[in-house]
């Protein structure tokens, strides 16, 4: 009875954690594209912080689950952390950085007047 | 081994996408666009040294993958603050618009 349920979750962790990183690469993929193809600064940011927040955070659950050991684990919650804390930090300062310089975003096709 | 193969093909996706985001960094128009794809490129290249690890057995490359992403984040905040200042750091020295 026990041994059937451990490889059960044994089992679950597995596909799950196979599961994530799936997702998490095509999530990546995803962004990628979206950073190469959109056509303002600050629309490709949304294409970078796809692959900073999605990917990153869902190929990293996954290979939590895949992790044979604690101390593996705690390295992977830490990238994990650092990842979460650093790179919004970076794309603001990057979006903050392009504003003080005088990139205007492209609005609409259709401006309204009294909005900006 | 089904993980191999599935760790494998997420190596093939971060490859792709580091490529793509190289492309963006070469052909960016603005010097943002460029600090914007190699911040991206720093973030997949962390993670695919955490899931080369996994791939080859040896999960010590994350103790690499840790110190790669604290060298991308001061990097990144490192070119900004020379874009803005043009200067890293020492701000009595250079500031001209005090004067």
């Amino acid at each position: 009875m026990l041994d059937s349920l451990s490889f059960g979750l044994e089992t679950a962790q597995l596909i799950l954690g196979i599961g994530s990183i799936a997702l998490g690469s095509l999530t990546v993929i995803l962004g990628a594209i979206g950073l190469l193809r959109l056509g303002d600064v600050y629309q490709r940011m949304h294409g970078a912080g796809i692959v900073d927040t999605g990917g990153a955070g869902l190929i990293l659950f996954g290979l939590l689950l895949l992790s044979p050991d604690w101390s593996v684990s705690v390295r992977i919650i830490l990238i994990g952390a650092l990842l979460i804390m650093t790179s919004p930090t970076a794309t603001h300062a990057i979006a903050r950085a392009a504003r003080f310089a005088g990139v205007e975003p492209e609005l609409s096709t259709t401006p309204k007047k009294g909005e900006e | 081994m089904m993980v191999s193969f599935w760790l494998g093909l997420c190596l093939a996706c971060l490859t792709i996408s580091i490529i793509l985001a190289i492309f963006r960094g070469a052909l960016g128009p603005s010097p943002f666009d460029r600090v914007l794809a190699v911040n991206t490129v720093g973030t997949l290249v962390v993670l695919s040294i955490c899931v080369y690890g996994f791939f080859d057995g040896r999960p010590e490359f994350l103790d690499i993958a840790v110190l790669y992403a604290l060298i991308n984040f001061i990097g990144t905040i490192v070119v900004l603050k020379f874009f803005r200042h043009g200067t890293l750091g020492d701000h009595v020295a250079s500031s001209k618009e005090d004067e």
